[in-house]
């Protein structure tokens, strides 16, 4: 038996620090609230889906603040393929209901290991010239700032990161995760953007994605404001921290061999326990 | 980003830009002073009571509809006003869909006017079907 005030001081330093593994990574911070939340304090998974949904939102919209102003965010293009992100978060957040919570968990734990295994592959940085006439009408070729003046880049296979886009989207709403690291894969590999553009844009839309199902949720009474206050103060704290230290530290490698660790222990916990029906 | 002449545009993407980054800023701290203040309430009244979140069973009354939020605020009750504020974060990212399709309004560019409304139609069926499920 724990009194709130306990339960709410956990919850916030537990939260802080998954916000910070989460910058320092760029996971996200919903990858370690969930597992916390469900598995260390055995919070209801729904409560846990809320509440991470909610740090998702104020993380997001905290650093693309920060990135969109450096005119690094390509906005025509999060806004065209947040159709697909915001129509998937839909689906997902109204099917979740209907989804026994035991398949939820062993669903987060595979796409748990899977972005951390995408996180840790080596990024090559090449620059796409290859006009594709999609993208040309689309207006989603653009260019980036950078030392040496701006860099023009072009969009690949539209229709195929689209596609990807909606699976994000379900994805998201469904496990109440950024899904950042889907949205970076569908940029970066299907669509040949820059990483630097790639990674600020899918911040960008993951807001706006987190928001179309934070509404389901909202409604449902998934969102609790106990649970969910201490945590999105501590991750959004925590993702400022971890902001902080990246500018300061170049070599975040080993820190992502310890996340990725950390985070295929806790995938294999949630799949256990939901093999064994615990959650 | 722009090709186009500077003095035949008056709003360009960089004044997107500044008006989104500066609408995300606003929107996250003034939510989450009120969530903090929400939560210093709750915690206040509340805090010694024993926590209770192992089984799901929805949200009381009062953070759960409009008429309860704004009872529960008059009534200085933590909890409604932490949810205020938490319905404020989440209102961000889509105050700044809004604010981009006035840009695009501006710019005169129609592709992006629709896929912007059809973004915010999306919400909205998202909000409709979530109240009736």
């Amino acid at each position: 038996m724990m009194s709130v005030i306990v339960l709410t001081l956990i919850l916030f330093i537990g939260s802080y620090f998954a916000g910070l593994l989460g910058s320092l990574t760029g996971l996200g911070g919903g990858f370690v609230i969930i597992p916390l939340l469900t598995l260390v304090l055995h919070v209801d998974i729904h409560y846990a889906i809320g509440a991470s949904l909610v740090s998702v939102i104020a993380t997001s919209s905290g650093s693309a603040a920060a990135y969109v102003k450096e005119g690094i965010t390509n906005i025509r293009l999060g806004m065209f393929l947040e159709i697909a992100t915001t129509a998937g978060a839909m689906v997902g957040a109204l099917i979740a209901v209907y989804i026994p919570t035991n398949f939820i968990a062993i669903l987060f734990g595979i796409i748990l290991i899977t972005s951390a295994i995408m996180s840790l592959r080596k990024k090559a940085e090449l620059i796409n010239q290859e006009k594709s006439p999609l993208a040309e009408k689309l207006k989603l070729n653009s260019s980036f700032p950078t030392p040496n003046g701006p860099v023009n880049y072009s969009v690949k296979n539209v229709g195929g990161g689209f596609f990807m886009m909606g699976f994000a989207g379900v994805i998201s709403g469904l496990l109440g995760i950024g899904s950042g690291a889907l949205k970076v894969l569908a940029m970066d590999t299907i669509m040949r953007i820059p990483f630097k553009v790639s990674t600020t844009t899918s911040n960008f839309m993951i807001g706006v994605t987190a928001a179309a199902s934070a509404v389901v949720y909202l409604q449902r009474g998934y969102i609790d404001p106990g649970l969910s206050m201490p945590v999105a103060i501590g991750v959004l704290l925590g993702a400022l921290s971890g902001s902080k230290i990246l500018v300061h530290t170049n070599s975040s490698g080993w820190l992502r061999w310890v996340f990725a660790v950390v985070v295929s222990f806790l995938a294999v916990q949630m799949i256990y326990n939901g093999f064994i029906g615990k959650i | 980003m722009n090709k186009q002449p500077m003095s035949q545009k008056t709003f360009r993407d960089t004044d997107m830009q500044a008006v989104i980054g500066w609408i995300l800023r606003l929107g996250v701290l003034l939510s989450m002073s009120i969530i903090f203040i929400g939560g210093v309430i709750y915690l206040y009244r509340h805090g010694q009571v024993i926590a209770d979140s192992h089984t799901f069973k929805g949200v009381p009354d009062f953070v759960h509809n409009t008429r309860g939020i704004l009872n529960g605020i008059i009534t200085f009750r933590g909890r409604a006003i932490i949810q205020a504020g938490i319905i404020l974060l989440i209102a961000t990212p889509i105050i700044r869909v809004i604010f981009s399709a006035i840009g695009f309004i501006l710019e005169k560019d129609y592709l992006y006017i629709g896929i912007t409304l059809l973004v915010l139609l999306i919400i909205t069926a998202s909000m409709l079907s979530g109240h009736a499920g």
